[in-house]
């Protein structure tokens, strides 16, 4: 597999990431460099072999749903790059 | 306790004797770790953010309870180095990223009120690599951090802030996180001792997250009886990480002292080689002599192959960067952190801005490369492929594991290598984590602990690995190790002038 800068343009869109054109070209190289050492994954057996996603075997975790206290509205919006009536503010999002 | 050494050079156990008997007070004790501070931080920059106020403060109120009678924990008014990922309250927090700096949690980690209530006394927040991506602390967005024993060389990474102030007397104890050699590795390069616990036994929460499934905290000290001490401090149930392990908390301080008759320790072959290569041959006789001094101390060893660990890295190298392209999604401007002054009114733009502006290249590379692996047409081939793997190293372990009570190998290929070696080559930079990430695939508790010194004066690790929970018994194979030899005992004492920026390997 090798990848295209036009793939890693879109890559970096799918991440919310904007990239210089030297950015691209050196991102394509370096990530190219780094799956071509990846591919000896494919040389191993792994049928049949459950995925491991987690080391510790537990899963639902469950807890009583009962109410506590929690930060208050100023102190959860004092590190906002932008507020307004006790809300983040950010660009217009629907014309 | 020899009178040579400044109460900055001591241990937390000495010192935890001398305050106890009031023969030295908090506020002088933390007077010593500012001084050194004051002499050598221009040199090692090993914090990005000095809380002497808030040092000042919390060794204050330790010496008015201890004069009140209270009864105070160990390690009450010993100075900690904390890596500034962990969130701490009204303390600027960072994770050594453009985007968060400025961001002033309003909560502490469970981690960070836990050392509160021990006493423990913050002289500040240390440097690392970006969001913990690194194995040098090169990434981080605020500076280098020079090795005390070669100020030419890497602490190593990304706790190296943290390592390097318990090596240069900078702190007494430390903290880092270790999610594929994080703490291990760069106490190997500066001589000194570091734990990753099992996963689960150290809470997560408010610990600024780079791959969930990996993350751990872990102390890092001057020795194993510290180590074991700041072990009782950190372990423990915490029901808001869902991953926390309910289980008792030993007292750790328990294993030390105990002999090693019976203890079965198997050197694996591959933290020796990775896919035929041997490691530094400097190394690899440190490791040897080690395993042979084991066998001195009655343990029964053997070597044992773990075949699915020449994997490691690219099974690493595909987990951890999905879940941190996942996890650092929450940087977008948003509630926190920097936001683009440039944002042209459009959302995505403002998004794109502000992570372009903020995150390091390091970082960009890691979040490129996961959000690739987890995107459509490639998840079968990269995602599910490496969690296949991940079971079958596992399974490697637990294998081995029905041999032998611990496993032992090199901590890293190497000794430190120098500033700028590896910066333009990622692939080289991942390798050297070769023989640390398998043991968090496992989620399994890893130690390093001196062993020896290269010809030219620098540190040199072993590792441990144990079996899950089995912290106690790498505590007491480590002490057993320790106590025969005085690596541990060793300072490195970086001096300023002249001499090639070199220190001096003082006594021994």
């Amino acid at each position: 597999m090798r990848l295209t800068p036009e793939e890693v343009e879109h890559v970096a869109l799918l991440a919310r990431l904007r990239l210089t054109d030297e950015e691209r070209e050196r991102l394509t190289t370096q990530l190219n460099s780094i799956l071509e050492h990846f591919e000896q994954l494919q040389q191993i057996d792994t049928s049949g072999v459950p995925p491991m996603s987690h080391a510790v075997p537990m899963s639902n975790v469950l807890r009583e749903d009962e109410p506590a206290p929690s930060l208050s509205p100023e102190e959860a919006l004092r590190n906002a790059p932008d507020e307004a009536r006790d809300c983040f503010r950010v660009p217009r999002v629907i014309e | 306790m020899s009178a040579d050494r400044g109460l900055n050079e001591l241990t937390a156990h000495e010192l935890s004797e001398l305050l106890g008997a009031r023969e030295v007070s908090a506020q002088e004790v933390l007077a010593a770790v500012c001084q050194r501070v004051d002499e050598v931080e221009d040199e090692i920059h090993a914090y990005v953010l000095q809380t002497r106020d808030v040092a000042e403060a919390q060794a204050k109120d330790i010496d008015e309870r201890r004069a009140r009678g209270e009864d105070l924990p160990p390690l009450a008014g010993v100075p900690l180095a904390l890596k500034d990922i962990y969130c701490t309250k009204s303390i600027e927090t960072t994770c050594c990223s453009k985007i968060l700096k400025g961001f002033v949690p309003p909560y502490d980690a469970d981690v960070i009120e836990r050392c509160r209530r021990n006493g423990l006394v913050f002289v500040g927040k240390t440097n690392m690599d970006e969001f913990a991506m690194g194995s040098s602390t090169e990434n981080s967005a605020f500076g280098v951090t020079r090795n005390p024993w070669d100020l030419d060389r890497v602490p190593g990474g990304s706790s190296g802030g943290s390592a390097a102030s318990v090596a240069g007397s900078e702190a007494v104890v430390g903290m880092g996180t270790d999610t594929g050699g994080s703490i291990r590795q760069p106490a190997s390069f500066c001589g000194v001792v570091g734990l990753k616990p099992t996963y689960g036994r150290v809470s997560r929460y408010g610990v600024i997250a780079f791959a969930s499934s990996l993350d751990q905290v872990g102390p890092i000290t001057k020795d194993v009886r510290d180590c074991a001490l700041m072990m009782n401090v950190l372990a423990g149930h915490d029901p808001r990480d869902s991953t926390s392990i309910d289980a008792p908390r030993p007292d750790y301080t328990k294993a030390l002292g105990l002999d090693l008759k019976g203890l079965r320790i198997g050197l694996v072959k591959e933290f020796m080689e990775y896919q035929g290569r041997g490691i530094d041959a400097e190394v690899a006789a440190a490791i040897g002599a080690a395993l042979e001094r084991f066998c001195e101390l009655g343990a029964e060893c053997d070597e044992v192959s773990l075949p699915h660990l020449d994997y490691s890295i690219p099974v690493y190298y595909i987990i951890a960067p999905a879940e941190a392209s996942s996890n650092l999604a929450r940087y977008d401007g948003v509630q926190y952190g920097h936001r683009t002054p440039d944002d042209d009114g459009d959302i995505i733009e403002m998004y794109s801005r502000t992570r372009d502006e903020g995150f390091g290249a390091e970082v960009k590379r890691r979040i490129m490369l996961g959000t690739y692996a987890l995107s459509a047409g490639y998840y079968d081939a990269y995602y599910l492929k490496a969690s296949q793997v991940r079971t079958l190293i596992r399974q490697d372990f637990d294998r081995a594991f029905e041999r032998f009570d611990v496993l032992v190998g090199a901590t890293s290929p190497t000794v430190a290598f120098r500033l700028g070696e590896k910066t333009d080559d990622p692939l080289a930079m991942y390798l050297s984590d070769v023989c640390t990430i398998p043991v968090n695939m496992g989620g399994l508790p890893g130690m390093s602990i001196p062993c020896g010194f290269s010809a030219d004066g620098l540190p040199i690790g072993l590792q441990l690995v144990g079996k899950a929970l089995g912290e106690e018994t790498l505590l007491r194979s480590a002490h057993a190790f320790e106590q025969s030899t005085d690596y541990h005992r060793r300072q490195a004492r970086p001096i300023s002038a002249g001499d090639g920026r070199r220190s001096a390997v003082a006594r021994g």
